[in-house]
């Protein structure tokens, strides 16, 4: 009996590491969302998930105010990604090799300025209990849930209705399926893919101040192990649908809660190795979801990567 | 050389020149934001890359396993793909030495080291050769998947450090058995540098004479710079992209044979320190040709070489050298915009033509 007890409280760690690791991946793969459906790939995103780490972490240091550090991740998250913007905005510039080029400048400029502050402890963003109505810890802990998590859920709800219902979502559409269409149509080609891709990058360095404002809760070189390069894959898999990428980032989140989660039953073992589980999952995902013989079903045309 | 590629080549270096002109003044700005005089940065990133013959040494011995991770982005690069697996090539390489190496004490040294090497080549050629029929067979695109191959890399060498091949009296630093020591390369005649240096240069060399002087080399061209027209011709796709992911992971996982056989003597977290990241901006400053990545990974490894000593005199993190790194990075891409629109440095047009 105590196995089963053992192999239920695995669970409880997987759904609540599910739910606290996901938000980071929520963001970043709706703000890769918002750009990729304007027609550009930013590979570029894991840096400004570090540099929007750093800044809010930085930012709650100084003021004390943790809100005001997630407003200033998402502004330097947005800023870096108005440099890929512009680059890519010339001619010949290939938008991947832009987005590894911020990669390394982004993580470089936030371990370098972020030094000072790996010391110093911020206050963290506060989070709400739903799982009061249990005696058990685990699941207590497992369901305390943090605001960001439901303004993502929310952002991924109405990007979804946006980029349907709405007049920029529909231009957006334009630009990233058919440039010559759009321009056909009179829209400005690259003021509308810088838009997209400065709204992915405020959004993904909001999932990076999540980082290390609320979990795991410090500032250090080590803090993301790649996630927010995931957070690209997450997208192909979830089809360049917001909602899907909420249901995507759920199940990334539970890939890198296994370790923590079966080390809490004792299981060290390999531990690095289930630490892999979410960049297998990906790749394994991505063999079995491309296809040689036709682009996937819902890319933006003129997106580079699924073709 | 004809003319024009004399011109092409005139116009690429001028670019280049330009744009690493640009960097150091960006990066003469940044550092002046942080209080320092850009001028002494200068002058410290001079001393620590090529002033003296030991800081030649050393941003030559930095140099070494860039050449081989540069060949791992340029030579896809050829065929039109866009691979960044580098890094984790040269840990596989690096782990294929450290496993056949400790079973080859016994040999004679050039045997043992030509067997470790072709295992380190062989592993880093598979890993990425396996991206690259991924992407044929299967549509995964190879930039995603060796980004992806990097992080598994690191995670399979964690977890083989941590206990399968544990060291377990080396207690001060996580890593595996060492190779015996006849195993070991050491310096090149006259120079400070190991032989991963001259190995690099013969790999670029010999690359650079495949893809320009052979038919296969021709034909990844063609492949390269049109995927239709290279169907049309009949040319084996599929192979061709394949065999050129092999060769450039074989580099990258010669570069982690020679850390180990020439550095370290053992797999430990030094092996993933940004080789094959550095390497992708030395493949795309030597516009992914074999023979400039020689010069372009000295520069870059001058860059690294000075670091340190950067650090020490101005109390700078270590990022430095990657945020310095990132700027040319982005300003090297910025300035393929350039090509073909300034005047005087394109081909002369004959009368006529």
């Amino acid at each position: 009996m105590e196995g089963d007890a053992g192999w239920l409280s695995v669970l409880v760690a997987i759904l609540g590491g599910a739910i606290r690791v996901s938000t980071p991946y929520l963001f970043v793969s709706l703000g890769e969302t918002l750009t990729e459906k304007g027609g550009r790939v930013n590979l570029g995103l894991e840096g400004v998930l570090v540099m929007g780490a750093m800044t809010g972490y930085a930012t709650a240091v100084l003021t004390g105010e943790p809100w005001f550090g997630v407003l200033v991740a998402g502004c330097a998250g947005a800023m870096l990604s108005l440099v890929h913007g512009l680059i890519c905005s010339l001619p010949r510039v290939n938008d991947i090799a832009v987005g590894i080029a911020l990669f390394i400048f982004g993580t470089g400029l936030a371990f370098f300025l972020g030094k000072a502050f790996i010391n110093p402890s911020a206050p963290r963003l506060p989070s709400i209990s739903l799982g009061g109505w249990s005696d058990v810890p685990q699941i207590r802990s497992a369901l305390e849930i943090n605001v960001l998590f439901l303004v993502g859920l929310a952002l991924a709800l109405f990007i979804a209705w946006g980029l349907r219902n709405t007049r920029w979502g529909l231009v957006l559409r334009t630009v990233g399926d058919s440039s010559e269409a759009a321009e056909a149509l009179g829209y400005r080609v690259n003021r509308v893919r810088i838009a997209g891709t400065v709204a992915g990058g405020f959004l993904s360095g909001i999932g990076g101040s999540y980082l290390s404002l609320y979990f795991p809760g410090t500032w250090n070189e080590g803090l993301s192990s790649g996630q927010g390069l995931m957070a690209v894959t997450l997208v192909i898999f979830a089809r360049w649908d917001p909602i899907r990428c909420f249901y995507a980032s759920l199940l990334f989140g539970g890939a890198t809660a296994l370790g923590p989660a079966l080390q809490t039953v004792g299981i060290t073992a390999n531990y690095y190795l289930y630490g892999a589980a979410p960049y297998f999952l990906t790749l394994g995902l991505l063999i079995y979801s491309s296809s040689r013989q036709h682009a996937l079903a819902g890319a933006p045309g003129e997106v580079s990567i699924s073709r | 050389m004809t003319p024009v590629a004399i011109a092409q080549s005139r116009e690429a270096v001028t670019i280049n020149v330009a744009a690493f002109l640009l960097t150091l003044a960006l990066f003469g700005v940044y550092v002046t934001f942080l209080g320092h005089n850009p001028w002494d940065v200068y002058y410290v990133l001079w001393l620590g890359s090529f002033a003296r013959m030991i800081s030649i040494e050393s941003t030559l011995t930095n140099a070494a396993p860039l050449m081989l991770t540069a060949l791992c982005t340029a030579i896809p690069a050829r065929a039109g793909l866009l691979v960044i697996g580098g890094e984790g090539a040269l840990v596989v390489g690096a782990l294929a030495a450290v496993l056949v190496g400790v079973t080859l004490g016994g040999l004679p040294a050039w045997l043992g080291i030509t067997l470790v090497g072709l295992s380190a080549a062989i592993a880093g050629g598979a890993w990425i050769g396996a991206a690259g029929a991924l992407r044929q067979r299967r549509g995964v695109n190879e930039t995603i998947s060796t980004l992806l191959l990097n992080y598994i890399a690191i995670a399979v060498m964690y977890h083989l450090i941590s206990g399968p091949i544990r060291d377990y009296e080396r207690v001060l630093k996580t890593s595996s058995w060492s190779i015996p020591d006849s195993l070991r390369v050491g310096e090149m005649p006259f120079i400070d540098v190991h032989w991963g240096l001259g190995v690099g240069v013969i790999a670029c060399l010999v690359l650079y004479v495949v893809m320009r002087r052979t038919s296969f080399g021709f034909g990844v061209d063609i492949l390269g710079g049109n995927q239709r027209a290279a169907q049309v011709a009949g040319l084996p796709i599929d192979r061709m992209v394949i065999l050129c992911c092999f060769a450039g992971g074989a580099a990258a996982g010669l570069a982690g044979g020679f850390e180990i056989m020439a550095v370290h003597g053992f797999a430990s977290e030094s092996l993933a320190v940004g080789f094959g990241y550095a390497g992708i901006l030395v493949a795309f400053l030597a516009r992914q040709n074999p023979a400039a990545i020689i010069l372009m990974a000295i520069l870059l490894g001058g860059i690294t070489a000075s670091g340190g000593l950067l650090q020490r005199r101005f109390d700078l993190p270590d990022a430095t050298t990657q945020v310095l790194q990132g700027i040319l990075f982005m300003i090297v891409l910025a300035s393929n915009a350039c090509y073909g629109r300034i005047g005087f440095l394109q081909p002369k047009q004959k009368a006529g033509a």
